[in-house]
């Protein structure tokens, strides 16, 4: 017994040691890259905090922009942004040094390591050029006092030193500092796209495929995932039967980026936001960079689970509610319904990638709370869906989504019951 | 007799309401271009004059201060009220749209239901009246005519009116404010006006003002009649 004991501790001190050795290397990471002698260009930082949606995170709701303060669910606790406005609070006083080392090296001034909810696996992609030109756009935006407000994170990183200690061994296992290599065998533009893409758009931040710990493949993992606490999936890039868009035309994608809605196809959740919060600000020639690099990704199926066991009166009782309920918009055949531009108001649901994508979590949530498109200008006044949650209950929706997954040609697993009360924990979850 | 003509009436309803819900056979093919059509993703909870649900009751919108409806909306997607079916539905939507729903639903003339019948003392409804009517100087209490209109029906262009509401929903948003559930913008008048007003007095005036008969003319009034009593973000837009 006092032998175990013994060799519990000495394993439990080891471990407290070789995180206290990664914690000295992380911090003593440096990066001596000199600042552009290029002038900086204040419009060129703004565009690129456009394109890397700064504002959605570092912006708590309905407070000052860019003043942080937002929570960020993670699987580990909640994270709340900083405040990134020129105040004592925030980057008062960082010389474009410092920030190149926040966003290179995911090191803040005082020393201490950047939490990965800010996604540094992309940022330290980002030129040094680019970083100065956003360290200058930031220093001359409206300063507001907003002190950090500290992380709630579960055990054991529930004070700084376990913060420090565990985002230390986070990056030994996930993190290599670099920026962006061009792939010499592609051509310019594709290059652009993987660069904006990887780097300041941060795709993979939501799109990645994570392990347990939070961990992923990389800058260009886009095989997609379950946003804990958010309760959306951001569906696989990689696969089009899931949110690849390898098939779709350049214009769609093109039109979908700019205006969050193309051909039936519609941005919700949380992409609606990335759409009014970076791809709408893309330019022309980074707009046709990005598309061209997203519809070359290579195409991989993304994961199916095992279906739940099949059950006809469950669809039947499905079917009933579809008929009740959304047939009036949707049609009797999910066919959709179009104004008189021609466009599809309400989107078809026979042959919707949403509908049958491998997890019914972005489903069961849009018919659960409903949704609009994004306003923007190209598509400024979009229709909309009501929520469901106060007429249908766990038991109607798995109904309907088993119901809708195996209609209209569709042949993707049922939803059961226990499914959709799993998809709402993990939507509370944070 | 008369049991009879009620038993019908029910029946006509219930026979009513699933068709209501069916998908219209005659709709148009083509999606209607009108804020109207755009509109069904909020009337599927508020329904056409309010509804209540199983998860809360969903205030009438229709007939509202097109400011006050506007005001709203931008205080949930701000976070300054909390309801997260609402606020995540219109994340998405531009300040422009926000206002153009407003004014459609602003726009909108419907009948209202009949008053609730009161079930306090006379003499409790008349102080009730009194505080609605003059206020309380001592308590530097305004009256709530003072911003709300002479005849409670609210004021253009963001005063909501105070009458065809249920008494239920009066005092959750009074509640709401007590209780720092709803804010409207700084300074938020009405925060103040509900916490120093007693549980007892809040139950007297909703028990008034839900007993009130609508006056002939329902419309918020055009103007303040005065200048406001206090200075309130809410009445900005």
């Amino acid at each position: 017994m006092k032998r175990l004991l013994t060799v519990l501790v000495a394993l439990a001190g080891l471990l407290v040691g070789v995180a206290l050795a990664l914690l000295a290397w992380q911090r003593g990471l440096s990066d001596h890259t000199p600042a552009s002698t290029a002038p900086v260009s204040l419009e060129r930082g703004a565009y690129l905090a456009a394109v890397g949606n700064c504002a959605g995170c570092h912006t708590a709701r309905g407070g000052a922009r860019l003043a942080g303060g937002r929570p960020i669910p993670t699987p580990f606790g909640t994270a709340f942004s900083s405040n990134l406005t020129p105040d004592a609070s925030g980057l008062a006083g960082w010389s474009a040094d410092d920030f190149w080392r926040a966003l290179h090296l995911g090191i803040g001034r005082d020393g201490r390591l950047l939490v990965p909810a800010h996604p540094i696996t992309n940022t330290t992609l980002v030129t040094r050029e680019d970083a100065d030109a956003l360290h200058a756009w930031l220093q001359v935006q409206p300063a507001v006092s907003a002190p950090r407000r500290a992380h709630e994170l579960r055990w054991p990183m529930d004070s700084e030193l376990g913060t420090q200690l565990a985002v230390a061994a986070w990056r030994a296992l996930h993190f290599r500092p670099g920026v962006y290599q061009p792939e010499p065998a592609r051509d310019a533009a594709w290059n652009r796209g993987a660069y904006l893409s990887q780097g300041l758009a941060h795709c993979s931040a939501c799109h990645a495929g994570r392990n347990t710990l939070g961990g992923d493949n990389g800058p260009a993992d886009f095989r997609g995932g379950l946003l804990l606490g958010l309760g959306w999936v951001a569906p696989s890039l990689l696969d089009p039967a899931e949110a690849g868009v390898q098939r779709w035309s350049d214009t769609t994608l093109q039109r979908w980026l700019r205006d969050g809605h193309a051909d039936g196809y519609i941005a919700q959740g949380p992409m609606a936001e990335v759409v009014l919060g970076s791809t709408a600000a893309l330019d022309d020639a980074d707009l046709a960079a990005v598309s061209h690099y997203l519809r070359t990704l290579p195409e991989q199926a993304a994961a199916r689970p095992a279906p739940v066991r099949p059950d006809a009166r469950r669809r039947e009782h499905g079917a009933g509610l579809y008929r009740e309920h959304c047939a009036a918009c949707h049609g009797a055949k999910g066919e959709g319904r179009r104004d008189d531009s021609g466009e599809l108001a309400y989107p078809a649901l026979a042959g919707s990638r949403l509908v049958t994508q491998a997890s019914p979590a972005n489903l069961i949530r849009l018919i659960e709370r409903g949704g609009f498109a994004p306003a923007t200008p190209g598509h400024p006044r979009p229709y909309g869906m009501p929520p469901f949650a106060g007429l249908l209950d766990a038991d109607e929706l798995a109904a309907l989504a088993s119901h809708l997954r195996q209609s209209f040609g569709h042949h993707a697993g049922e939803v059961d019951t226990v499914e959709v009360l799993r998809l709402r924990a993990a939507a509370a979850r944070h | 007799m008369a049991v009879m003509r009620r038993l019908a009436c029910l029946l006509a309803a219930l026979l009513c309401l699933p068709v209501a819900a069916q998908p219209d056979a005659a709709a148009p093919r083509v999606v209607p271009d009108t804020l109207a059509q755009r509109a069904l993703a909020c009337t599927g909870c508020h329904g056409k004059e309010g509804r209540a649900a199983p998860d809360g009751y969903y205030p009438r919108l229709a007939g509202k201060p097109a400011g006050y409806l506007y005001n709203q909306l931008l205080n949930f997607r701000d976070g300054r009220r909390d309801y997260g079916l609402m606020s995540e539905l219109i994340a998405p939507l531009s300040d422009a749209y926000l206002k153009e729903l407003a004014g459609h639903f602003a726009s909108l003339d419907l009948p209202y239901p009949p008053p609730q019948g009161p079930t306090l003392a006379a003499p409790e409804l008349a102080r009730a009246e009194q505080l609605i009517r003059h206020g309380d100087a001592a308590r530097r209490l305004p009256a709530c005519t003072a911003c709300h209109g002479e005849r409670l029906t609210g004021t253009q262009p963001t005063v909501p009116g105070l009458l065809g509401l249920s008494r239920d929903y009066l005092n959750g948003q009074l509640g709401a404010w007590r209780s720092g559930q709803r804010h409207a913008q700084a300074p938020d008048c009405m925060a103040g006006i509900a916490k120093a007003l007693t549980a007892a007095e809040i139950n007297a005036m909703t028990q008034f003002l839900a007993g009130q008969p609508m006056p002939a003319d329902a419309h918020p009034a055009p103007a303040l009649a005065a200048p406001a009593p206090l200075r309130c973000g809410g009445l900005t837009q």
